[in-house]
């Protein structure tokens, strides 16, 4: 950090967010690209429950190392009741703490001790990855790749900010279909989406 | 770093989506990922991408004393090194069993199959012989890196060229490249490697398993085959049980896939002849495509114009509009489409000729144009399903180009912006790909 002014440490574009009502004054962010996930404090993500130690699950986020999730940070569950939870399941939460220095810890709970979509992800679907990037603009307000999407088939679908994507649609041929087109959207243009999309409609 | 675990969902999906034939990347139960090869600028070093998995062979020389109890015979030496890049799981220094395994499959394969003749790699018998070591580094693992490593270590082997020698009384002179063309290594055949993974304990099975597919198999069953049907090595490993009948259904499949990848690599090592000896530019920097990751900040990247349908003298008078070509899905069983994703069907990238073939006809592609007048800012460049590596072009600059009229006559440009360096490599990215639409 330089003492007067920012230095960048990535690259990308740079953006900038006014004053709003709320908001505390503009930021100024960079957009970067990356598929490596570094995990942040306040992130939803995806994680793979790889063991289970006494209370603690730890769970594989693709960072560099597996963060830990206690099992009463579900909602409902005390300690006699405890979450139904196997290695290799999918949980959806958000990160409590996450810093360079230490392991990073998720919870599934939110502030008020509700649950708010966070949990173990259901069985079936699946679970594939994309780049950082592409999950951020799935993730921006207005969306047209989701609200596209949503017109071809139904579909569930949980947005981790670690790269990965949960799909869940009624066939495998369905799913398969969304994966592939999700993993394309990267390089496509809105053209050539709408495009494809069409195609697949049609058919 | 530890490798991702494979989550529960991802493992019953998988499995279902092959009890019903379909494969992630809507491929057939018997293709194979796109085969890519590419050399580097010396002899013997050559890069092949299965899909996205990715090898790079190295052959190298070197005179040394024989082994003593074979004094007339050259020695080859085989080594396989799986590079942290090539996926999480990979710790330099570590011997996991992956990669005890590969050495051992790579060095069946080549050497006691006998492919490389040794005894011509004497020199002096029982004084000098030449020591061949192959390398074979993993750049990325997207699954059957056997595979990939077998054709590697074939292809770099048959493109390596050692020094010439020769022994006059006891003198022994070894001449440079430049005093005499170095000599091939003389190959009897190729052995290449064929994967198949199976399922449900040997219900399904699927050849050339990705990334995603290995992790769920049971276990996988490899066969080394060269093109002349003879099996150089079998090995089947996952504790799995396999019917006769199976085994002798993958050995003919084998064949087939031998022959196709045994055609591939000889054009493969032809193209790259001819390229080197018409004194063309060959090597990793021409032959490997730029790889973009952002689809809308491709500032310097060419624009490529595509075709226009004709409607006549109307559109001779105006500005013409530049043509949109669509990405066309892929469509490989009723309903699974693959769109945009890289399927590039061809080696031929080698020759970057740089005749500026202008009046290469660009009259003959899928285009369909559009009346639009403004000044459209998207452009992509893709003509046929079968090149889709290329990035996708767009350009986010004033730029209109003028397309030719007729199939024969110049291309007419007219831009704003674009100054002409941008003109000649837009071009000759055209004709890059005019060039794989003729070779695919």
């Amino acid at each position: 950090r330089c003492p007067a002014a920012a230095g960048v440490t990535k690259c990308g574009l740079l953006r900038h967010r006014q004053a709003g009502g709320a908001a505390a004054g503009g930021a100024y962010w960079v957009d970067s690209q990356q598929k490596r996930y570094v995990p942040v404090k306040g992130d939803y993500v995806i994680g793979i429950v790889t063991a289970k130690a006494g209370d603690v699950f730890k769970l594989d986020v693709g960072g560099s190392e597996q963060a830990s999730l206690s099992y009463l940070a579900f909602e409902g569950t005390t300690k006699r009741n405890r979450p139904n939870v196997q290695v290799g399941d999918l949980i959806y939460g958000r990160f409590l703490v996450a810093n360079k220095d230490m392991e990073p810890e998720m919870v599934c709970i939110d502030g008020n001790g509700r649950s708010s979509g966070m949990g173990i992800i259901g069985q079936d679907g699946f679970l594939f990855k994309v780049s950082l990037g592409l999950i951020r603009k799935l993730l921006a307000p207005k969306c047209e790749i989701i609200q596209e999407l949503s017109q071809l088939y139904p579909f569930e679908l949980v947005l981790g900010m670690n790269g990965r994507i949960w799909i869940k649609a009624k066939t495998v041929q369905q799913t398969l279909i969304i994966v592939n087109i999700l993993e394309a959207c990267e390089y496509m243009t809105a053209e050539q989406r709408k495009q494809a999309l069409a195609k697949l409609s049609g058919n | 770093m530890k490798a991702t675990p494979v989550s529960n969902c991802e493992r019953r999906f998988l499995l279902r989506a092959i009890e019903e034939r379909k494969r992630l990347d809507g491929r057939q139960c018997y293709d194979y990922r796109n085969v890519r090869i590419s050399f580097g600028t010396d002899y013997g070093c050559c890069i092949v991408e299965l899909g996205k998995t990715r090898v790079l062979g190295q052959v190298s020389c070197e005179l040394v004393p024989p082994k003593p109890n074979r004094p007339t015979e050259g020695i080859l030496f085989f080594n396989v090194e799986l590079s942290p890049m090539a996926a999480p799981g990979f710790e330099p220094g570590r011997q996991s069993d992956l990669l005890v395994k590969l050495n051992r499959l790579i060095e069946r394969c080549l050497r006691n199959s006998k492919c490389v003749d040794t005894e011509s790699l004497c020199v002096v018998a029982g004084e000098k012989v030449w020591q061949i070591r192959l390398d074979l580094h993993v750049l990325n693992h997207d699954g059957n890196i056997i595979d990939a490593a077998s054709i590697a270590g074939i292809v770099a082997l048959c493109h390596f060229r050692r020094p010439d020698v020769s022994v006059q009384g006891e003198e022994v002179t070894v001449y440079t490249p430049e005093e005499r063309d170095p000599v091939p290594l003389s190959i009897h055949h190729m052995p290449i490697c064929v994967s198949f993974a199976f399922f449900q304990q040997g219900t399904y099975l699927l050849v050339d398993p990705s990334e995603r597919e290995e992790c769920v198999m049971d276990g996988v069953l490899v066969i080394a085959m060269n093109k002349h049907r003879e099996i150089c090595t079998i090995q089947s490993s996952g504790g799995i049980m396999l019917v006769k009948d199976q085994v002798l259904r993958c050995s003919k499949i084998t064949a087939v896939k031998v022959a196709e990848m045994t055609e591939l690599i000889q054009k493969a090592l032809e193209n790259d002849q001819k390229v080197r000896k018409e004194g063309g530019k060959f090597g990793f920097a021409e032959s490997i495509p730029n790889q973009k990751i952002t689809a809308f900040k491709m500032g310097s990247a060419a624009v490529d114009t595509n075709n226009v349908e004709e409607q006549a003298e109307e559109i001779i008078a105006k500005a013409d509009p530049p043509s949109e070509v669509f990405a066309k899905p892929i469509l490989h069983t009723p309903g699974t489409a693959q769109i945009g994703e890289g399927i590039e069907n061809s080696w031929g990238d080698l020759e970057e000729s740089e005749r500026e073939e202008a009046a290469e006809e660009e009259g003959e592609s899928e285009a369909t144009a559009f009346e639009c007048q403004t000044v459209e800012t998207e452009e992509t460049s893709t003509m046929s399903e079968t090149k889709k590596d290329e990035p996708i072009v767009l350009s986010d600059s004033e730029e209109e180009e003028v397309v030719i009229l007729e199939p024969q006559e110049l291309p007419k440009k007219t831009r704003t912006q674009t100054n002409s360096k941008q003109e000649n490599t837009s071009k000759k990215a055209f004709n890059k790909r005019r060039k794989k639409k003729r070779a695919a």
